[in-house]
């Protein structure tokens, strides 16, 4: 037997052995054999998701200094630090895959890593503020709680964590909102323009329909992802139309109804083109968001320099 | 400018009195006092701690990931280690 048909043979069982770990829903763990498909698919994506939470803060970040009270002002610093948090749970699961934090930091700075479309739509008034909570963070909560129960250890970890902080993000936005109805008619048009805005972007974060995503079957395989995106957004959509009736808004679909037949709400497809252009950089924010995170790294340099000096000086001094 | 990165450091916290540390994630800083105070930041925003440990990553060392590791070996075919292995009669009381 030559080398090749020896290591040929070793691979073939390396691969048997990772196929009956995710035939059996168990995990796989960071010092694993992993095909480099999985291993690259999963660095992309948890690469991605770590990015939309650390560029998530600027949307928000913006109205801290301007909140309308203190109270509000606390929950959405707390709020904001969290996903700062999320970011760093996610990073912390994507390194042990093998990728390094400066390389994923750069990646995001050059624009070579996406984040999710979402963050690259401005935040006109406070109500948005509400609106990002109950619709952004809720879309989110509906992908990340599958997500719980992915195939790759650390990251299902991470979203674990995640998933029981999203909650409050949740229900602050609601109440929010709640309050602002409760108020005049101006708030009311207020919350109701918010949401006119949102609405479609936050359908869009389920990503493109199921026939238009060729990695989703490859995906579900591996046990990364563990539903569509057509189904995930189904069930977005059957979960926010009684909560937005509670709250008496209006979602903007002239096609959202009850269908009786398949027990679930039809409903209108969002401008995919319009999605695609926002992806490709061309959204109402990209460049700033990019650029406020650049500029933020390098006005942080002096920093992560002064630490590390002060480091290698108290070792030195410790002998 | 590529800047050194900080260490990679593994945080574990003690949920409550009368549990052990459990690991909870990682994460870098640039010597060991930052890493406790990074730690509280990430990990226990919601007193999810009482107690915190931090570990330099590099100065772990694991056993091999291998299920099938023979290291594990010794405590597969001792099944008189577990109560299970001993059958007593039902009505032998508080056993
Ligand atoms: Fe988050
Ligand atoms: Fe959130």
């Amino acid at each position: 037997m030559t080398t090749s048909d020896a290591t040929g043979m070793e691979s073939r069982e390396l691969q048997e052995q990772f196929d009956a770990i995710i035939a059996r829903n168990d995990r796989i763990e960071p010092r694993d054999w992993m095909p480099e498909g999985y291993r690259k698919t999963l660095v992309r994506q948890v690469a991605q998701h770590a990015h939309s939470e650390i560029i998530g803060m600027q949307p928000e970040g913006n109205w801290i200094t301007r909140a309308p009270s203190l109270r509000r002002k606390a929950i959405l610093l707390a709020k904001v630090q969290d996903e700062a948090g999320h970011g760093l749970y996610l990073y912390s699961a994507c390194e042990t895959l093998g990728a390094s934090r400066g390389e994923l930091t750069q990646k995001l700075l050059d624009g070579t890593q996406k984040y999710s479309s979402i963050f690259n739509y401005p935040t006109l008034s406070y109500a948005d503020v509400g609106t990002i909570g109950w619709l952004v963070d809720g879309a989110a909560i509906c992908n990340q709680v599958p997500l719980c129960r992915t195939s790759f250890g650390p990251y299902g970890r991470a979203m674990i964590r995640i998933c029981k902080e999203e909650s409050f993000h949740q229900r602050q936005g609601y109440e929010l909102l709640m309050t602002m109805m409760r108020g005049t008619d101006e708030q009311r048009a207020m919350v109701q323009e918010s949401v006119d805005r949102f609405w479609w972007p936050a359908l869009m974060m389920f990503g493109p329909p199921d026939a238009e995503s060729p990695n989703t079957a490859q995906s579900m395989a591996w046990g990364i992802k563990r539903n569509t995106n057509d189904d995930l957004r189904q069930r977005f959509v059957d979960m926010t139309v009684p909560q937005a009736e509670a709250l008496g808004v209006t979602l903007p679909d002239p096609d959202l109804r009850w269908n009786d037949e398949r027990g679930a709400h039809d409903f209108g497809q969002p401008d995919w083109d319009d999605f695609m252009q926002v992806v490709k950089g061309n959204g109402p924010c990209n460049a700033q968001r990019i650029a406020h995170r650049r500029k933020a790294h390098d006005d942080g340099a002096w920093v992560r320099e002064a630490a590390t000096a002060f480091a290698a000086r108290t070792s030195e001094v410790a002998g | 400018m590529s800047e050194r990165e900080w260490p990679l450091y593994e945080v574990f916290v003690r949920g409550k009195r009368g549990l052990n540390h459990v690991h909870v994630g990682s994460l870098h800083a640039a010597d060991d006092d930052m890493a406790v105070r990074h730690a509280r930041d990430v990990y226990t925003r919601r007193n999810e701690g009482v107690s915190i440990w931090v570990v330099r990553s590099d100065a772990i060392t694991a056993s091999s990931p291998d299920e099938k590791d023979p290291l594990f070996a010794p405590s597969g075919d001792k099944v008189y280690r577990h109560p299970t292995f001993y059958t007593i009669p039902d009505d032998v009381p508080h056993m």
